[in-house]
């Protein structure tokens, strides 16, 4: 009895002992970016430790598709890490509104950021921000270079162009026109209408409307891009219906296939797996001089879990996330994820470089599904997946899925009605 | 006097089984059934009744969805009733025949696939059936029938018909197994006494061996039947939990995984999900009373 209590004793006074010198701390981080898994661990976190003597960073990642159910069992049993990544909008505000996820407004770092940049982790009215905004992916277009040259074909600007080269690449018959699958769903939608949809709504501006109500997925200027989609089933490979998404990684960096639509994230992982050189080119364009439209999609914050038992280490990681130095070696370690702070990041990467660059020449905007709009039942983003597929098999026509999509949102949200 | 003795040890023999039973089976069942009867309003926990039910039967978004899954799992069922269990049957007819030889080697090999994951027979069926990759169009090039070859997971009209073969073929080693035990527990002398009397060969497997494994079939197919409507790895594995192409593949597991635990920018809703939960229940539970008092109280028992 008394060795228990003489252990107890000690026990406490070491426990005093540890948060009186903070030795020690091990901050734990939930992320879904398994692929990033060691740029975390040898670039990201020794940067870090190094400034950061005390404080020991565990990257625990789990699977992009799971994560978002794994880390709402984590944080309704207790056992999720200190730090979580963020998803953008919804997913993140429903934590923020359970009490999982800490106001960071007296943070004095979140200075380093624009609006646009916190505005996908801030209540709607933007009275609290509860992520610091890490990292956004833009969309466009990645070609094999060498396929190009051989066959004599520019970078398209314009639809005609680029319905062109697809044309002349299929009459050839070398290269597959373009690799994309509709299996997994998720792509027809994010590469697909997403990617191209922008330059039809004119970005910000239409996105902005719909939330509002002014406009209505039934309007020409949202349905459009499906009949684009339409035409683009013909120059996918054979059997695209059940082409998975690494299907397509593959069969472009094995350099089958010519075009690639794709995200920004796509670019470190097909540098170390394609042996020819690649361009990027921006979603072409109506007609030749209209304003393009790229989406700028804010995709990745941080946020600390409320509950974690290291709060000060938490916000020591928090504020160094949000510096000029962790922008600069995360862009870096990871070309395609652009830092959203307000100070400009030097990349080296050149197809990076190029993706950035269309931030000077066109307007930026968001996934049009993502704010607001995927709230309800049914969820708008997960539908817009089953309406680019139907699009581009065919089984519905355009009109019907703007008319289906409409219906769907208007039955619950108010704006619309 | 003596009887009315409290008998202890038939408590105490029973208490760890039945409490095991109860914290993970029972409790969470009810616990479920009880979760379906709340709702979350202003991150509140709200009794609300029967309205989840109602959600799910009446409002034609989520009773489309709803009989979409019920129906997929229908056919999967059904899939698996004519094609998994006769070829089982067949089977265990085969390899119980005294004159098969390397009968053991056979045995094993249809039935290994059963204890493979359903992550592993997801991936590998893949493979296998990718138009880029897959051995599949490679091998029905090779005599002449590629034009019969359609990349099947991928399009509407095929692909639960495609992930309920794959299953069969994982599965059919436990009737197969099952009516194996049955058809060897059938006594010899019954056998000659029919080939005396002119019983011989398929006639002997109609008459004699069918009617007295019959109750073996019975309890497989109720297997089949809970099992198929609890079924959801195959189908995760395999498509997701969007359950594509346009959920031709959704079943009642993946519907309910999706409602509960959320999906992309579709945040999970525990109490809709239990309501899903509570649907399944019902319906299993509808079905095995169905077959313990319809069917089986009624089929003829032949004492051996």
């Amino acid at each position: 009895m008394k060795r228990k209590v003489l252990k107890l004793a000690l026990a406490s006074t070491t426990l005093i002992a540890t948060s009186a010198f903070a030795q020690d701390v091990t901050l734990t981080i939930e992320s879904w970016r398994n692929d990033d898994l060691a740029l975390w661990q040898e670039k990201i976190i020794p940067a870090f430790e190094a400034e950061n003597p005390g404080i020991k960073v565990n990257f625990t990642p789990s699977a992009p598709a799971e994560y978002n159910a794994v880390l709402n069992s984590k944080l309704d049993a207790g056992s999720a890490g200190d730090l979580i990544t963020c998803r953008p909008f919804d997913a993140s505000l429903a934590l923020f509104e359970a009490g999982h996820l800490t106001d960071l407004d007296d943070m004095e770092a979140m200075s380093n950021f624009s609006d646009v940049a916190k505005s996908a982790w801030q209540t709607d009215d933007g009275s609290a921000s509860f992520c610091v905004p890490m990292a956004s992916v833009i969309h466009g277009f990645i070609y094999n270079k060498d396929a190009f040259e051989e066959l004599g074909i520019d970078e398209p600007t314009t639809e005609a162009e680029f319905f062109a080269a697809l044309d002349k690449i299929k009459e050839d018959g070398t290269y597959i026109p373009m690799a994309m699958g509709t299996n997994d769903q998720w792509e027809a939608a994010t590469m697909g209408y997403n990617n191209i949809g922008p330059n039809y709504w004119k970005g910000e501006e239409g996105r902005r409307a719909l939330i509002a109500g002014e406009q209505k997925l039934t309007d020409a200027d949202w349905v459009a891009p499906y009949a684009t989609l339409a035409k683009w089933g013909a120059y996918l490979g054979d059997g695209y219906e059940a082409q998975t998404y690494p299907d397509s990684q593959n069969i472009f960096t094995l350099g089958r296939a010519a075009i690639y639509p794709a995200g920004s994230w796509e670019i470190s992982g097909f540098n170390t797996q394609a042996d020819f050189e690649m361009g990027a080119f921006k979603p072409p364009v109506q007609n030749a001089g209209d304003t393009c439209y790229i989406s700028d999609h804010t995709d990745i914050g941080i946020g600390m879990n409320a509950a974690s038992k290291n709060p000060d280490a938490a916000r020591t990681f928090l504020a160094w996330v949000a510096s000029p130095e962790f922008a600069t070696i995360f862009g870096n370690a990871l070309p395609g994820f652009f830092p959203l702070s307000k100070t400009p990041v030097e990349l080296d990467d050149p197809l990076a470089k190029e993706f950035v660059s269309w931030r000077g020449e066109c307007e930026s905007t968001i996934r049009s599904t993502y704010q607001i709009l995927s709230r309800g039942t049914p969820n708008l983003e997960n539908e817009t997946w089953g309406a680019s597929v139907a699009a581009i098999k065919g089984t519905s026509t355009p009109e019907e899925l703007g008319a289906k999509l409409q219906e769907g949102l208007a039955s619950w949200y108010e704006p619309q009605q | 006097m003596q009887n009315r003795r409290i008998r202890w040890h038939i408590a105490v023999f029973l208490a760890p089984a039945v409490l095991v039973y109860t914290a993970v089976m029972i409790f969470p069942l009810f616990n479920t059934l009880r979760l379906a009867l709340y709702s979350k309003v202003d991150q509140e926990r709200v009794f609300v009744g029967l309205t989840n039910f109602r959600t799910l039967f009446l409002d034609p978004i989520w009773s489309e969805q709803f009989w979409n899954a019920l129906g997929n799992n229908f056919w999967f069922f059904i899939i698996h009733m004519l094609v998994q269990n006769p070829i089982g049957i067949a089977l265990a007819a085969i390899l119980s025949h005294p004159r098969l030889r390397f009968a053991a080697l056979y045995r094993s090999a249809i039935f290994i696939p059963t204890i493979l994951s359903f992550v592993i027979v997801g991936f590998a069926w893949k493979l296998i059936l990718s138009p880029i990759w897959g051995i599949a169009p490679s091998m029905l090039d090779a005599v002449g029938l590629k034009s019969l070859f359609a990349p099947w997971l991928g399009k509407e009209e095929y692909a639960l018909t495609t992930l309920a073969l794959i299953s069969v073929w994982q599965f059919v080693g436990i009737p197969m197994m099952l009516i194996y035990a049955a058809l060897l527990s059938i006594p010899e002398e019954i056998l000659e006494a029919g080939e005396v009397d002119g019983i011989t060969g398929m006639a002997s497997f109609w008459k004699i061996k069918l009617p007295l494994i019959l109750p073996s079939i019975g309890i497989i197919s109720i297997l089949t039947f809970v099992g198929n409507f609890n079924a959801f790895d195959l189908i995760y594995a395999a498509q997701g939990a969007l359950a594509g192409p346009d959920f031709s593949t959704d079943i009642l597991g993946t519907f309910m995984y999706r409602t509960f635990f959320g999906f992309q920018l579709q945040l999970g809703d525990p109490h809709m999900g239990s309501a899903i939960a509570g649907a399944m229940f019902a319906i299993i539970l509808v079905g095995v009373c169905i077959y313990l008092f319809g069917i089986q109280t009624r089929m003829r028992r032949y004492q051996l």
